[in-house]
């Protein structure tokens, strides 16, 4: 192979908990679903959305923050958005929630526009509540900080 | 400071993927970086992993590691944007559990179906492999082997599986899972039109007055789409927005008219606006003159169900479920006579005064209309028919193929139309509409593939649920699965699909990047390399062929499905694999392998590895040859002048897809209409080529009802579907932390009173049951989703709650399309 391996001690790493995986429930390899398709767990209790206003660490700039707080019940029609009465420019004085991003004020062909451009209007197409509930398997995604880090302490 | 439970988690997947790169990560943030060679990304395009929408994603790499995706701004199709689950494509491939080294179930070393998976190479995988489809083709023959590949395969994947298949194992027992997708679509444009994919493009959001939603919920499914549609509905206060669904969903919040039909009802509707053009005087009559036709279908087709079941019994033409009789239009405004706006309420449930205001917008020879839909209508026991009929009302009034006036069907998978149509990865068709069943269409293919005549069979191969029947009772025994999880999939699984798989007869092959459900009913998983993992092209809905470049390293052991295909070939020889009359026939390909015989054929090899070299990807590195390029320059021989037009190869790595057909360089936005599509005979201003008359078909087709409804005992309306957060099985989505905790488990949308007159509230446990099986969930009477009364909503993402348990293997008799949206069942409280 011509491709630069810089990293190949990461992708082993991932064949060593796949294996791990594979050993650890030998007849049933998926992670997901710990039994056959013919017997059911218990699904586990619906959880409220985190409501601690607490920004969660994006994974790189570009990703859209998500939710900190309950939105159960929010409008957001072709009447009224619920989510800017806050989180508008003129709003955010009064609310002190953080503005919508200046990407959101752009039209399709870049042009700013006085007011939140209208292909932005459904925050939830982007922007998602969480729940308390543990992802089953873990991501092995590494923060571009924790990379750089990590490529410093080798040198 | 104390560490939530989450925290720990993923300090503990980042101090684990730093231990094994040798490495210390920083406990704590240093100074931030600013040289360049430390902050500088590598930055590439490529499309979207998820659905048929097609967006242009940007992915930064650095150290063969994705670290960042966003919205490519220089894509026409999203212009800079992403839906959720395409924000976080950069976490897709990074689930701790990715497969990495084959599994084989073994006992004492040996394969055995009732062993446990074990760590084996892809040598022994293979060798078992090809022992069992050897043994398989030599006792039963070609029709004993079957493969059941997506609308995810690559462009060149799909190909290289269609030869494989077609021509080196002469099996047409090769379908894609776009068959539970949009098989109905295909069969609706080629009844129509004879030619398939869509006429218009994404532009007509832009140029459209109206739109209406035909069971689309586009506002989860096709957000960017969506974002398209709500901006010109809010930047042009006079356009207007139609939803038509059986639940209210999100895309009620941007509705105009709203109208929630009870299910099936779409036909009585679509002929009650049919009649109203009508008799209102407003039929195009100048179009209808010079570019339609009017046929009667047949009618009382059947439901798909085996033949031995009753309601095939009882079918009248369930053996001639596409034909049709000439007709005038004077005798289908006769057949529409009964679809009064009155009839259509008594049906749907819809108001007539809102029907008309439907009927009307279509009828207004002022007003663009765009009518969109999927699987609302394309699973659906007569989503064949509601295909035409849409269609119907588009020719009747003319609104088609020109900006703002388009009917068009959307598509739930990246490459459903690039690979599984236009390849023609079914069990019927070939490249560019060619189909098996016609001798001069696999003389085409034979001559393009340089094969001696003979070599491609002219029957139909076996369905996706015909499929799974045939390894239900022992008729299919060896059966590979790529990119797709078909046992959480596929309708009525405890009684269709599970049992096939684990027949004691059978050898099945699940290939795919994750241990999925299907991968752990399989006998060997081949550990596969995903998205940015391999070279790519996919095609979106609105015929854009978008490609995409290797730009990081597979996982362990990790090979795409087009490595797989290719490399699994070389261990079969033509001897082994043909018969005595066609080896008499081209004694030249005596002895060779299936390698050499179909990608090694002076086509497929004829780029050298050196194009690869500013970007290398593995499957070129272990041919030794540029394998994308060479079955790429091959397969589009097939739709060259043809009206199936691809660009070359090298441009579409510089562009951001290109719209087929491309002639002279130039891509095709709206097909049929003169000044824009080249293949329309000049002075003709429109003509529908794809039919021999240059005329589409309108189709008189009745309401019929469905093949399973709520009764006493099974109260319910069983609907199921996707939510925003989760892509099909959710195999990718569910193992990205912020998307499982955006929506962790299914659970079933219900009416409150319903839920209140069985003692249940939101969160109650519940076993839902049909008559096929059951499943335990949780109520859900609020959220995004607002059911009417009998009617239930459940979502299939979740490889825990197992919806296909319930539903129904009834098909569009025509499509062979099943309908995931309508069967009956019960719901109680779990005890």
């Amino acid at each position: 192979m011509r491709f630069p391996r810089t990293s190949i001690q990461i992708i082993t790493l991932c064949g060593v908990l796949a294996a791990g995986v594979a050993v650890a429930q030998q007849a049933t390899i998926s992670s997901l679903r710990p039994t056959p398709p013919t017997q059911d767990e218990t699904p586990p209790p619906m959880r409220p959305a985190i409501d601690a206003s607490l920004r969660e660490v994006r994974n790189y700039p570009e990703q859209p923050p998500v939710i900190p707080h309950d939105i159960e019940g929010y409008e957001v029609s072709a009447n009224f958005n619920k989510c800017l009465s806050c989180h508008a420019r003129a709003a955010t004085g009064r609310s002190q929630a953080p503005m919508v991003s200046v990407t959101h004020y752009v039209d399709r062909h870049q042009q700013v526009l006085a007011q939140v451009s209208p292909r932005r209007y459904f925050c939830t197409q982007c922007h998602v509540t969480q729940t308390d509930d543990e992802p089953l398997v873990t991501n092995t995604f590494i923060d571009i900080d924790t990379l750089i880090g990590m490529s410093q302490d080798s040198e | 400071m104390t560490m939530t439970r989450r925290d720990a988690l993923k300090a503990k997947a980042v101090a684990a993927a730093s231990a094994a790169a040798g490495m210390t990560a920083p406990a704590f943030a240093q100074n931030i970086p600013t040289a360049r060679d430390e902050t500088e990304l590598t930055w590439s395009k490529a499309p979207c992993r998820f659905c048929g929408t097609g967006c242009s994603v940007m992915v930064a790499t650095r150290n063969d590691r994705v670290v960042a995706t966003h919205g490519d701004a220089e894509a026409e199709v999203n212009r800079g944007l992403n839906c959720v689950k395409g924000y976080f494509l950069s976490k897709i491939m990074y689930g701790a559990d990715r497969l990495t080294m084959p599994l084989l179930r073994k006992r004492d070393g040996v394969y055995d179906k009732n062993g446990e998976f074990e760590e084996v190479s892809w040598d022994e995988a293979f060798d078992v492999m090809a022992e069992k489809f050897k043994k398989t083709l030599a006792e039963k023959g070609p029709e004993a082997v079957g493969m059941f590949g997506s609308g995810q395969w690559t462009v060149w994947e799909g190909y290289a599986a269609s030869k494989l298949y077609k021509a080196g194992f002469r099996s047409n027992n090769i379908d894609p899972n776009a068959r539970h997708c949009m098989a109905s679509a295909v069969a609706g444009f080629i009844r129509t039109f004879g030619i398939d994919e869509p006429m218009g493009c994404y532009d007509d959001f832009e140029h459209a007055d109206a739109f209406v939603l035909w069971g689309s919920n586009m506002a989860e499914m096709h957000p960017i789409l969506w974002t398209r549609l709500t901006d010109r509905r809010l930047s042009a206060p006079e356009t207007e927005v139609v939803v038509l669904s059986t639940y209210r969903n999100r895309c009620y919040d941007l509705a105009d008219i709203e109208m929630t039909f009870t299910p099936q009802s779409d036909l009585a509707l679509l002929n009650a606006i049919a009649r109203h053009v009508i008799k209102t005087g407003r039929v195009n009559t100048d179009f209808v003159d010079k570019h339609v036709n009017f046929k009667r279908g047949n009618t009382d087709i059947g439901y798909g169900l085996r033949p031995e079941h009753p309601l095939e019994q009882a079918a009248e033409n369930a053996d001639a479920v596409g034909g049709s009789s000439d007709m005038t239009l004077e005798e289908f405004e006769e057949f529409l006579e009964p679809y009064t706006f009155e009839y259509a309420e008594e049906l749907s449930g819809v108001p007539a005064r809102r029907i008309e205001a439907l009927a009307e917008i279509y009828a207004d020879p002022d007003k663009k209309v765009m009518s969109l839909w999927t699987m609302g209508v394309n699973q659906h026991t007569r989503g064949v028919w509601v295909n035409n009929m849409i269609y119907n009302v588009h020719l009747l009034t003319g609104k088609i193929a020109e900006p703002g006036n388009s009917p068009f069907s959307l598509t739930g998978q990246p490459s459903a139309c690039g690979t599984a149509r236009e390849v023609g990865t079914f069990a019927h068709r070939l490249p560019a509409d060619l189909v098996v069943a016609n001798p001069e269409h696999r003389k085409v293919a034979e001559e393009i593939w340089k094969l001696p005549e003979g070599t491609v069979p002219g029957w139909v191969g076996a369905h996706a649920v015909l499929q799974n029947r045939k390894l239900k009772d022992g008729e299919i025994n060896a059966y590979w699965i790529q990119v797709n999880n078909n046992l959480q999939a596929a309708p009525n699984l405890l009684e269709e699909t599970y049992p096939g798989y684990r027949n004691p007869d059978n050898f099945i092959v699940v290939s795919d990047a994750y241990p999925t459900v299907t991968a752990q009913a399989a006998d060997l998983v081949l550990p596969t390399a995903m998205w940015v993992e391999k070279e790519g092209a996919y095609g979106n809905a609105e015929r854009r062929t978008q490609f995409w470049h290797q730009l990081v390293h597979a996982p362990g052991e990790a090979k795409s499905d087009l490595w797989q295909l290719m490399e699994f070939s070389k261990r079969f020889t033509t001897d082994e694999v043909w018969p005595a009359e066609l080896l008499d026939a081209a004694p030249e390909y005596r002895g060779k392998t299936l390698f050499e015989v179909l990608y090694a054929n002076g086509n497929v090899d004829a780029y050298d590895i050196s194009e690869t070299e500013a970007h290398p990807n593995h499957e070129s590195d272990a041919f030794g040859f540029y394998v994308q390029k060479g079955l790429f320059e091959e397969y589009a021989r097939f739709g060259r002048d043809h009206g199936h037009d691809l660009a070359d190869f090298d441009r579409y790595h510089e562009e951001r897809g290109l719209r087929w057909p491309v002639v002279d360089g130039k891509e095709t936005r709206w097909r049929y209409r003169e000044g824009y599509d080249p293949y329309v005979t000049p002075g003709a201003g429109v003509e529908f080529y794809g039919k021999p008359d240059g005329r589409a078909n309108i189709f008189a087709l009745p309401y019929e009802p469905p093949a399973e409804s709520p009764d006493d005992e099974f109260p319910f309306w069983l609907v199921t579907g996707r939510v925003l957060e989760h892509w099909h099985s959710g195999s990718m989505t569910d193992r990205v932390p912020e998307l499982h905790k955006a929506y962790p488990n299914a659970m079933v949308y219900m009416h409150p009173e319903d839920a209140g007159e069985l003692g249940l509230h939101r969160g109650s446990e519940v076993k839902l049951t049909s008559r096929r099986g059951d499943m335990l969930t949780r109520v859900e009477t609020r959220g995004r989703n607002k059911v009417p009364r009998g009617l239930i909503f459940v979502p299939w993402f979740d490889a825990n709650q197992l919806i296909n348990k319930l539903t129904l293997d009834a098909t569009d008799p025509i499509s062979k399309q099943t309908d995931f949206k309508k069967c009956a069942c019960k719901v109680e409280a779990a005890t």
